[in-house]
């Protein structure tokens, strides 16, 4: 075992693991991410906590997953490269460890000018791949970055992001593999729309036999409206939504466009749970947190495994 | 080349707030070549800046004077007997020519005329696009001969990003995405093994000011 975290015991011992995420607060309501936490409970075996999301400021990744922890979950600590150097981030990396952090999800994160402060310098000192690495050198091998040794090193189960839809789509898979040498543990996708896309994706990583050596979570995002479906197509990007998608959500009766929106993501999670090379669900539900016991209930993923 | 554009006029007559005798200093090499800081644009912007004060009824003597390199001691040479005559100076220059120009007369204001860009080519006439970040460690052996220091929005050493869009960057949809095109240059010249090994950490060695003396030029220990 790496981590000994609860994310890897249940994928360890074979389950079909289903993530949830959360967002932290604009401000410091330690409450909120209370609330939120509360419907997340018992419905997913982690919590991804999103560090800074689309580069708007929040409440500090690592504060949020100590509540979560506080509450009985287990948090995927977020880090992006956007917004420290290889000093802070092994620093944080230290501190989260010792505070109870046990999954990592190391991402380059979005670009500054998407968020509040869009003339902050980006940091990217390290990449998201080179940050995969110093983890895993510092579980491993017990050294810094810098060559020194870890007293104590923080033993982290440590994820990666991947997106199956960005081009070169032929590329992807060799990203995947080089995260793998980096020393990613899982990977979860980027939200799942385009099945047929995603089909091929894992059928080459199976192929490379890729999905032997790092598992898989297949990334969820439930439609709410018609709405977001285009602002997802158009706006966010590396998203790949299919007009098909949009025409059912169209087709959906008034007022029952976010019920359709829940079933399909149902329908997902279905064929994951049969989908070789898929070894779980990560569902981003935000602002949504409410829906998780009803998605998950319908998904049927519930109850979740006790390891 | 170094890339520059003249400051906001405003700001440029701010600076010059209080001085009635300025000297206005073009460099003949990069700046003028980017249209910014040559003999032509510095008589531009003299005869811009004597009207401006003018009509202020603030008077002012600027004169110009546009040297080979401003980087460059022996051409300096050539103002050491005028710019005593001045209260201050005006630079075209780029910043590093600006810089060696007040530590020639540290006793004299020197003021810059241009905000210095980038270090970039020429695309048309008028039209110059950044290409080098001087990072002192330069990968594009490995890149297909295009800089992802520069050229990648975050710098990134092993992209493409997820962000990455229908071959642009996630920042704009104009903005090709370096990662993209590097991967098809290498693919084109079936060199893909360039990119496939992870690229370590980069050692970032334009972190203080850097020196560079040619072998030949070195004193013998
Ligand atoms: S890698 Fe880029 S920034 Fe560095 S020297 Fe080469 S071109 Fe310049
Ligand atoms: S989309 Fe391409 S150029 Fe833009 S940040 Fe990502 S890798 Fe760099």
């Amino acid at each position: 075992m790496k981590s000994g975290s609860n994310l890897e015991k249940v994928l360890l011992a074979g389950h079909f693991a289903f993530t949830g995420e959360l967002g932290p607060p604009r401000g410091t309501s330690a409450e909120e991410v209370r609330q939120k936490a509360s419907f997340l409970k018992d419905h997913v075996d982690a919590v991804n906590i999103t560090d800074n999301q689309t580069a708007v400021v929040r409440m500090a990744s690592w504060a949020a997953s100590l509540i979560l922890l506080q509450e009985g979950l287990e948090p995927n600590y977020q880090m992006v490269c956007r917004d420290r150097n290889r000093l802070a981030m092994q620093s944080d990396i230290l501190g989260a460890y010792a505070l109870g952090i046990r999954n990592m999800l190391c991402l380059s994160g979005d670009h500054v000018k998407f968020g509040d402060h869009p003339t902050a310098k980006g940091v990217f000192d390290i990449d998201s791949m080179q940050l995969i690495h110093t983890v895993k050198r510092m579980r491993d091998e017990g050294k810094f970055l810098g060559g020194a040794d870890v007293e104590h090193p923080p033993r982290i189960f440590i994820g990666a992001a991947s997106n199956p839809f960005a081009d070169p789509f032929e590329w992807r898979v060799h990203r995947l593999a080089k995260k793998i040498s980096a020393g990613v543990d899982f990977v979860q996708t980027q939200c799942i729309y385009n099945m047929e896309k995603f089909r091929t994706f894992i059928k080459m990583a199976n192929d490379m036999g890729l999905t032997e050596k790092v598992y898989i979570l297949a990334g969820v995002t439930p439609m709410k409206s018609v709405g977001m479906a285009n602002y997802m197509k158009s706006k966010v990007p590396g998203m790949d939504v299919p007009d098909d998608v949009i025409k059912r959500l169209k087709g959906a009766e008034k007022g029952k466009v976010a019920e359709e929106g829940i079933k399909m993501a149902c329908e997902q999670i279905e064929e994951f749970k049969t989908m070789k090379g898929v070894a779980g669900v990560h569902l981003m539900a935000i602002e949504w947190e409410h829906k998780v016991p009803e998605i998950a209930e319908r998904a049927g993923v519930l109850p979740r495994p006790k390891v | 080349m170094i890339v520059a554009k003249r400051k906001p006029f405003d700001e440029i007559k701010q600076l010059l707030k209080g001085y009635k005798k300025v000297l206005n200093i073009g460099c003949g090499t990069c700046v003028a070549v980017c249209l910014t800081g040559g003999e032509k644009e510095v008589s531009v912007l003299n005869m811009e800046i004597d009207m401006a004060r003018k009509l202020e009824d603030n008077p002012i003597q600027i004169d110009g004077f546009t040297i080979e390199r401003q980087c460059d001691r022996e051409y300096l040479e050539a103002l050491d007997n005028r710019v005593n005559d001045y209260q201050a100076l005006l630079s075209m220059a780029c910043g590093a020519g600006i810089q060696f120009l007040a530590e020639r007369y540290p006793h004299i204001p020197v003021l810059p005329a241009v905000d210095t860009t980038f270090i970039g080519v020429n695309q048309a006439v008028g039209w110059y696009e950044e290409r080098c970040r001087s990072c002192s460690s330069c990968v594009l052996g490995l890149t297909g001969g295009i800089c992802p220091v520069t050229m990648c929005a975050k710098g990134l050493y092993n992209g493409p990003c997820g962000g990455t869009n229908k071959g642009m960057c996630e920042i704009d949809s104009s903005q090709p995405c370096a990662w993209f095109m590097i991967y098809e240059r290498l693919k084109e010249q079936g060199r893909l093994d360039c990119i496939l090994e992870i690229t370590p950490p980069v050692d970032w060695l334009n972190q203080i000011p850097r020196t560079l003396v040619q072998p030949g030029y070195k004193k013998p220990e």
